[in-house]
């Protein structure tokens, strides 16, 4: 066994035995110490002289064997339900036909993420990251348990014991148990004091191709969301919202839409105005019979080009100084040439196939919420707060989302709260299911912030870089949210310049800064938030100064990355794998970028050929990836495909515009994502390594643009620095 | 009265019979497993098949499939489906699955017309159904392997 194996901690850890699953059964909570040590709110009522007791509970064994695990994430399309199911079963033993996943209540004292404190969500890539121990360790008491009630039942020695799929072989005749036989005598056991975690090479589950666990109900049309929520008397909701942020309702008329056949009733709340009906279609066509005027003396009537006009002159000043390495600006006044560059990046939407909805039913207890709950505990907090209740009054169903990418980790609650208010008017006990269309989603805001870029750059007579100097100008996403106070830091938003501030190229002079202008339009993180638009500048940037210098782009890289050692292994490997330095094939232009998110690194390389009126076409992207420990390989390709395709698809057409400040696009047609016909053949290689898990729903996001825009460099001499990319 | 014939059973419905079929289903017959995505034909999230023909739910209205053959997700069956939804499985093609009803409804009515469609009439025939989650990749892949898997006469 590897030391690194045995959980830490052991003698601080405790089990205690969880209500979980009351009556026959086994049902254990594994208490981590990790969580007593980062205080919060879910702390004070049970911290005594003994320390904080946390009970979490993450699996039950029932009498029928069926191995329940409790999933304290989202499953929003990145496999994360898969993925602890994994991690519990391989230390229990079990098969993986016997495992079903639950999604866990809201209760950030048992299910907050590890890596965010008291705070329970799904995020940033953390799901494998910050739980992979915990599930390890649920799963290996639970077995401990088993065997010892296994070996009081048989008369024998645990270490005589064995499980294999799920059954219990004891060393006499006939002495075999299924999970389920010994449930019940297992839960009688004490909760050992400590576990052993499985060694590498005994692993049966992680690191295998396993079947998804929501395949079923995915592909026959039962798995639940939030949309598909029916309860009895519920009614259904839509929203008019002012078409400007900002805009104030100054008055509406609902006679019309009040006589559309099913709509119950028409009223202000703080978003707008809402429209309650019986079914979806009645209150869709009563908002469209409704009037409303709206006072847009505060309101955002700009447009995007306007916003980046504006940002382009901040970029002349200074900014708030996020890294000062070396003298930037002597460096720069001593260069020979200094290359400059000017990057643009839109408005991007989630345009998540579901578009938001939340159902609330406000009762005697509290409130219950059903949505594709991503950060339970500010849901529950903002709801809480508006009800004048306890925070865990307010009960919360996590069902499947539609996809995210972000969106539902919204940390303001708009959309819960935009709910919550349509169902307090309503009155109790009534269930409202609100529901956005398309345009709705599209229009209501929160969007991956406008951003420009500046960067200035030269090569030193060692043909390496002698100096970099990156500006960076967009709105703050952090600002005026919960999170402002641990993730803004002396005035810089990390989620600003995550990927500009840690660049790992070796440079001497190196500045990065700031500015954060505040704009009325909403804005939140979007999948692999600000990498989002620091790979590309930064990507490109390091390519313009290896072509100045005269050297392969990969060569000039790897000559920087001494003191990254796993940066330069991934590029390299991609560069193996992709052909690099060999022709792309007839017609076609390789480009190659590489850039680390959320502790995963990640490099492309790309084929690209022209299509004529200044579109162009990605044929093959080879992609190498380094996320640690693979816990589902399967899983890990999966994400990177689909990462990479969004990428793309922002890289390929992506933009939120404004004419007047109102949103221009409303649909997928003027929002265009990526299509079938414009999905390249992803191949994925994933870097051998033992590292803790990291994580692999974002990383794969941000790469692929700027290696796009290689490409095209090499096949027109353009240098695009403006997204989406469209040649001149 | 509108009468709707829905994976094999009539149903009687007072509703608006301009109605897009995809609310009729959803919210007065319960069948969930048609998406809702853009009510605008861009997406194909709300595909279903009318008298055996891939139609997006979202903009046909109750006047229109009236007295038509309407199939969903839920009323899915035949050698053709069960290939598709086993190969889909197999590959594990779904991660948020928002779109996949839509997606295997568009896949089974290319096989059933085109038994071994080419990479190029696949990416023709699927183009319209947007996957937010890109998992074009494995779709396509999983629509090849059903196509050989039927072409073998093999079980799904
Ligand atoms: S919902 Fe019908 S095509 Fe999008
Ligand atoms: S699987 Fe998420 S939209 Fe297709």
């Amino acid at each position: 066994m590897n030391n690194d194996e045995i959980s830490s901690g052991l003698s601080r850890r405790t089990f205690i035995k969880t209500g979980l699953g009351a009556g026959a059964g086994l049902s254990l909570g594994v208490w981590l110490p990790a969580l007593a040590q980062m205080g919060g709110p879910g702390k004070a009522g049970a911290a005594g002289a003994t320390g904080a007791l946390e009970p979490n509970a993450f699996v039950r064994i029932g009498p029928d064997g069926v191995v329940q695990v409790v999933a304290k994430h989202l499953e929003m399309g990145q496999g994360s339900w898969t993925g602890l199911a994994t991690l519990v079963a391989e230390e229990l033993d079990a098969d993986w036909d016997q495992v079903e996943v639950i999604g866990a209540p809201a209760d950030a004292a048992r299910y907050n993420n590890l890596f965010w404190g008291p705070v329970q969500g799904t995020g940033g890539s953390t799901a494998m990251a910050n739980s992979h121990k915990q599930m390890r360790e649920a799963g290996a008491a639970a077995r401990a348990m088993l065997l010892a009630a296994a070996a009081e039942r048989w008369g024998v020695e645990v270490g005589d014991i064995t499980i294999d799929r799920g059954t219990v072989t004891g060393p006499g005749a006939g002495q075999r148990a299924g999970f389920g036989d010994l449930a019940e005598a297992a839960a009688a056991q004490p909760v050992p004091d400590l576990v052993f975690l499985k060694d590498r090479k005994d692993f049966r589950l992680i690191g295998q191709m396993l079947p998804r666990k929501d395949n079923p109900g995915k592909v026959n049309g039962t798995a639940l969301y939030t949309q598909d929520i029916r309860l009895p008397d519920m009614l259904t909701a839509v929203v008019l919202h002012s078409p400007r942020f900002g805009g104030r309702l100054s008055g509406f008329d609902a006679a019309d839409a009040k006589k559309v056949s099913g709509v119950v009733d028409v009223f202000e709340i703080p978003s707008g105005v809402a429209v309650v009906a019986r079914d979806t279609w009645s209150a869709m066509s009563g908002r469209d019979a409704l009037r409303a005027e709206w006072d847009d003396s505060d309101a955002f009537t700009g447009t995007a080009g306007e916003l980046m006009a504006r940002y382009r002159d901040m970029a002349d000043q200074p900014g708030t100084v996020v890294r000062a390495d070396g003298d930037v600006a002597a460096a720069l006044a001593a260069a020979d040439t200094v290359l400059a560059a000017d990057y643009e990046f839109p408005f991007l939407a989630h345009a998540t196939m579901e578009p938001m909805n939340c159902v609330v039913r406000v009762d005697a207890e509290g409130c219950e919420i059903f949505n594709g709950a991503q950060l339970q505990t500010g849901d529950q907090m903002a709801v809480a707060q508006a009800l004048g209740i306890e925070p865990g009054q307010v009960r919360i169903n996590m069902l499947y989302a539609g996809g995210s990418f972000g969106r539902r980790a919204n940390p303001h609650s708009d959309y819960v709260l935009e709910a919550l208010h349509i169902a307090k008017h309503v009155g109790r006990p009534v269930p409202v299911k609100l529901v956005w269309t398309r345009e709705d989603d599209m229009r209501a805001g929160y969007y991956r912030p406008m951003y420009f870029h500046r960067l200035r750059g030269a090569v030193g007579p060692d043909g390496k870089p002698s100096v970099w100097q990156h500006r960076i100008v967009g709105q703050s996403i952090l600002a005026g949210t919960a999170f402002a106070e641990a993730l803004i830091k002396d005035g810089v938003d990390s989620t600003s310049v995550e990927g500009a501030s840690d660049l790992p190229y070796g440079i001497p002079n190196l500045g990065v800064d700031l500015h954060s202008p505040v704009v009325p339009v909403p804005v939140q993180w979007w999948r692999a938030v600000g990498s989002t638009h620091t790979a590309f500048s930064t990507e490109t940037f390091i390519d313009e100064l290896a072509v100045a210098a005269g050297k392969d782009p990969v060569e000039y890289r790897l000559g920087l990355l001494g003191d990254h050692p796993r940066h330069a292994r991934v590029l390299q490997l991609a560069a193996e794998k992709g052909g690099w330095g060999a022709p792309a094939p007839e017609g076609q232009f390789r480009g190659i970028a590489l850039h680390e998110s959320f502790n995963t690194r990640v490099a492309q390389v790309v084929d690209v050929s022209l299509d004529g009126d200044g579109a162009w076409r990605v044929h093959r992207v080879v992609v190498a990836v380094d996320c640690g420990m693979a816990i589902n390989p399967d899983n890990i390709r999966a994400q990177v495909e689909g990462g990479m395709g969004f990428g793309l698809s922002a890289a390929l057409g992506e933009a939120i515009t404004f004419d007047g400040g109102r949103v221009v696009e409303g649909n997928y047609d003027g929002y265009p994502v990526l299509r079938m016909n414009q999905m390249p053949r992803v191949e994925v290689h994933i870097v051998k390594n033992d590292a803790p898990p990291t994580g692999v729903g974002e990383p794969a996001t941000p790469v692929i643009a700027p290696a796009v825009a290689i490409a095209l460099h090499r096949a027109t001499g353009q240098r695009l620095r403006r997204l989406p990319l469209k040649l001149g | 009265m509108i009468e709707l014939t829905v994976n094999g059973e009539t149903h009687e419905l007072d509703a608006d019979p301009g109605m897009p079929l995809l609310w009729a289903l959803r919210d007065h017959l319960g069948l969930t497993g048609t998406k809702y995505g853009c009510g605008a034909a861009l997406c194909g999230a709300c595909t279903v098949h009318v008298d055996g023909r891939p139609r997006r739910s979202c903009v046909t209205t109750l006047r229109v499939a009236a007295g038509k053959d309407i199939r969903t997700i839920e009323g899915l069956q035949g050698p053709v489906a069960k290939a598709v939804q086993g190969s889909w499985e197999r590959l594990n093609v779904v991660q948020c699955g928002y779109c996949q009803s839509g997606q295997i409804m568009a896949a089974v009515s290319l096989l059933e017309g085109n038994p071994r469609p080419g990479p190029a009439e696949i990416d023709d025939a699927m183009s319209g159904n947007l996957c937010r989650c890109a998992t074009y990749a494995r779709i396509r892949d999983a629509i090849g392997k059903a196509a050989e898997q039927l072409a073998a006469g093999e079980p799904g």
